[in-house]
């Protein structure tokens, strides 16, 4: 095949224009089978911007004062800290970010001192995203407490924690000293390319040292153009529920939150969406 | 029957407690055997446990197993399936023999496919600590692993691509703008595979039509897979839904797998009940697993294991459910792992090795976070390597940033790039199915059709005019 001149070096794709309804990076176009110029240090740029993220600190002070106005909190929420005193530990050493320091652990043991149960603990945790944790916590929390509220049963809420340095497994130990029969961990995730800012939360039922992934259930990707605080929470008192009923969570509790938004007719005969598909 | 290792370097003489320990301390360093506190201590050591390690008759791995048979249903896997007849022209070896014969004219590709169940995972991760990353490639070139669904996968001179159109809400229309493009870039024939934003039966179910239907319509002879967990996906068979491949991360531990919540009669019992439904029309390889270095320490579940060692064990489950495609995620799991490009890229081509060298249908997930030291360049290069080294698929996605799962891997791009530089073809079939729909103007040279094809332009036009998500 002979090389036209008249062609493009750059060949642009014709379906670009989907880019309006994702944030994927497709329609690149190709100089050969190669990212153009332009597209190859639009990435280098947001690498760079991920790479910055992960290594940002959370601003406990500014955090604090948000969570303790837009909840109404009466007492500051408390702050913790894991074996891991800096980023590069914490980055080398998960088993670290896992357990809670010495004085952060002493320091739960007297909150809890009068033995009360709670239903459920809450543990902000900064993990690989302060930025998430930053911009997400608040608005999922009033979210959450609103849904809580207006459950039929009632939730005993033990206080709020903020952990500095922390793994999701942190959450356990957490839960566990607070004497709470579940315990729900919110973590900034790995920052991606395209969302430095994505909150995970993790759910177990009978926090304690030690328990494995398989004990918890995730619902990920919390973030303004992911999934939304109110949905968000919907699903999480769901889960919450099911797990008080059955007393477990993890594997053996299937997240069945989204049984009741697929239509019936979509089922049968699959989805109008699929451009791809229709007729 | 655990026994010690020793021997003397001039003044010095190095004792290790173990085979397990042998075998950790002869391990290139990674930041996960650091975690773990079983690498060595210094460089002379780790060379000082290669030496001794190369002494080893391989027979020793059949006596002294590194996790108690009455423990682990994975040493009874291996143990009870070790075939002494295939196994019969290696038991004179040593490692340092084994390698040897590895790189040797007697072992043709006819050769490797005869003792592949003669091999153990031990005795193939223990070899591959005394290669160098060029013995790794050159072995696994040697080695051939063939699959079949609706395509064939794995033979010479092709690389195929598993199409990753993840979306971060699972969205329709997100998700099919993502496998056009990459049907557009000639990828997915390893399989169209989503890891979903929210893991249940019901979002499972609702993918897998997805998929079909885009399959069915344009006649693709590929196969789709929701990467949820194997129940999820066995429930999903009960509800009637078009499972093609069942997937599930495994480990090389019974307690690491206890861990992702299952065991080896999950996976049986799961390969059965997608077989039942003779959806395969060249071939009945119906799973799909993950694995990854580093995953059995994360689950605290490696017995003092190296995590290469961990990893290899994993691939023992695999082959005993003849899967389609084995994925070594490398660089997912982090820098707590796998420190570095230069951590990812001997780990990924170990994994390929130890993969291919048991019969596994391996491909590679060339990857990283962006909490590692790594980046663009790194998988240039591992790509590039495994691409010489006959890798049988890698991943393929918009640009290389999964926007749901956070991490950046391998672009349609990239694969096109490297079938072009190494003479690579996709999956025949497939091949074919790309020439048919005109998505190149010249499948033989690479020639992308700067034309969108006649079929999609078509789609294009029921493309919604509104964005349903603020995107």
């Amino acid at each position: 095949m002979v090389h036209r001149p008249s062609s493009p070096i750059v060949v642009e794709n014709p379906w670009e224009r989907l880019n309006a309804f994702t944030d994927a990076r497709i329609g690149l176009g190709r100089a050969g089978v190669s990212l153009p110029t332009r597209k190859l240090l639009a990435f280098q740029l947001a690498h760079a911007q991920a790479q910055d993220a992960v290594h940002c600190s959370l601003d406990c002070e500014a955090l604090e004062a948000e969570l303790t106005d837009t909840l109404n909190l009466t007492a500051s929420p408390i702050r913790l800290h894991s074996l891991a005193q800096d980023r590069a530990t914490y980055l080398q050493r998960p088993d670290y970010g896992r357990r809670l320091s010495e004085p952060s652990r002493e320091q739960l043991q007297q909150a809890a001192a009068s033995g009360q149960r709670f239903d459920l603990a809450v543990v902000v945790v900064d993990g690989l995203s302060a930025l998430a944790v930053q911009q997400n916590s608040a608005l999922f929390l009033a979210a959450l407490n609103q849904c809580l509220n207006d459950d039929a049963s009632d939730w005993q809420l033990a206080p709020l924690t903020i952990v500095e340095q922390g793994r999701v497994a942190i959450g356990d130990e957490v839960g566990a000293l607070l004497n709470a029969d579940a315990v729900l961990v919110m973590i900034g995730e790995r920052p991606g390319l395209s969302s430095p800012d994505s909150l995970g939360l993790y759910m177990t039922w009978a926090p304690d040292v030690g328990l494995k992934d398989d004990r918890r259930n995730c619902i990920s990707n919390v973030r303004p153009a992911g999934l939304n605080p109110e949905e968000a929470a919907r699903r999480m008192l769901l889960l919450l529920k099911e797990a008080r009923q059955l007393r477990l969570s993890g594997v053996k509790l299937k997240d069945r939150s989204e049984d009741n938004v697929l239509e019936g007719d979509a089922v049968a005969t699959g989805f109008k969406d699929n451009f791809l598909v229709a007729d | 029957m655990s026994q010690c290792y020793h021997t003397t370097l001039g003044e010095r003489t190095y004792r290790f407690s173990n085979l397990a320990e042998l075998m950790a301390k002869a391990t290139p360093p990674r930041t996960g055997d650091r975690l773990a506190g079983v690498m060595a201590e210094s460089a002379e050591e780790r060379v000082v446990a290669q030496m001794v390690l190369a002494e080893l008759p391989l027979t020793t791995f059949l006596n002294d197993v590194l996790i108690p048979y009455e423990q682990d249903e994975i040493t009874r896997l291996i143990i009870d399936d070790h075939d002494t007849g295939a196994f019969a022209p290696l038991k004179h070896l040593t490692v340092g023999d084994f390698r040897n014969w590895l790189l040797s004219d007697h072992a043709t590709r006819e050769v490797l496919t005869a003792v592949r169940t003669g091999i153990t995972p031990e005795m193939a991760a223990a070899v591959s600590k005394l290669m160098r990353n060029q013995d790794l490639i050159l072995v696994a070139k040697k080695c051939q692993v063939t699959t079949a669904f609706r395509n064939t996968i794995g033979l010479p001179g092709r690389l195929s691509t598993r199409l990753q159109p993840n979306h971060p809400t699972d969205d329709v229309t997100g998700i099919a703008a993502s496998i056009l493009d990459g049907l557009l870039y000639g990828s997915g024939d390893a399989v169209i595979g989503i890891n979903p934003a929210t893991d249940n039966v019901a979002q499972s179910v609702k993918l897998m039509r997805l998929m079909d239907e885009v399959i069915q319509k344009y006649q693709i002879p590929t196969q789709s897979c929701v990467l949820t967990h194997v129940t999820n996906t066995l429930e999903a068979i009960e509800q009637g839904a078009p499972v093609d491949l069942v997937f599930q991360s495994i480990g090389g531990t019974e307690a690491t797998n206890r861990s992702f919540g299952f065991d080896l009669s999950t996976l049986a019992e799961a390969e059965a009940a997608a077989q039942s439904l003779n959806r395969g029309t060249v071939g009945r390889n119906v799973m799909y697993f993950e694995t990854g270095q580093g995953s059995s320490l994360s689950a605290d579940a490696h017995h003092g294991l190296d995590q290469q060692t961990c990893e290899a064990r994993a691939y023992a489950v695999a082959r005993k459910f003849n899967p389609l495609l084995v994925n070594t995620v490398v660089g997912f799991i982090g820098p707590e792992y796998l420190f570095d490009g230069k951590e990812i890229t001997r780990a990924g081509l170990e994994d390929h090795f130890c993969g291919k060298l048991l019969g596994v249908p391996m491909g590679c997930d060339v990857c990283y976070t962006n909490h590692a030291e790594a980046d663009q360049n790194d998988m240039d290069n591992l790509l590039t390597l495994l691409g010489v080294a006959g890798c049988n698929f890698i991943m393929g996605i918009p640009g290389s940033d999964d926007i749901m799962l956070n991490y950046q891997t391998t672009s349609f791009h990239d694969a096109l790039y490297a079938r072009r530089v190494l003479g690579l073809k996709a999956a025949p079939e497939f091949e074919r199915w790309l020439a048919d729909m005109q998505i190149f103007q010249d499948v033989s040279t690479y020639r992308l059709n700067d034309q969108l094809p006649a079929a999609f332009a078509n789609s294009l036009r029921h493309l919604p005019k509104e964005p349903r998500h603020g995107a």
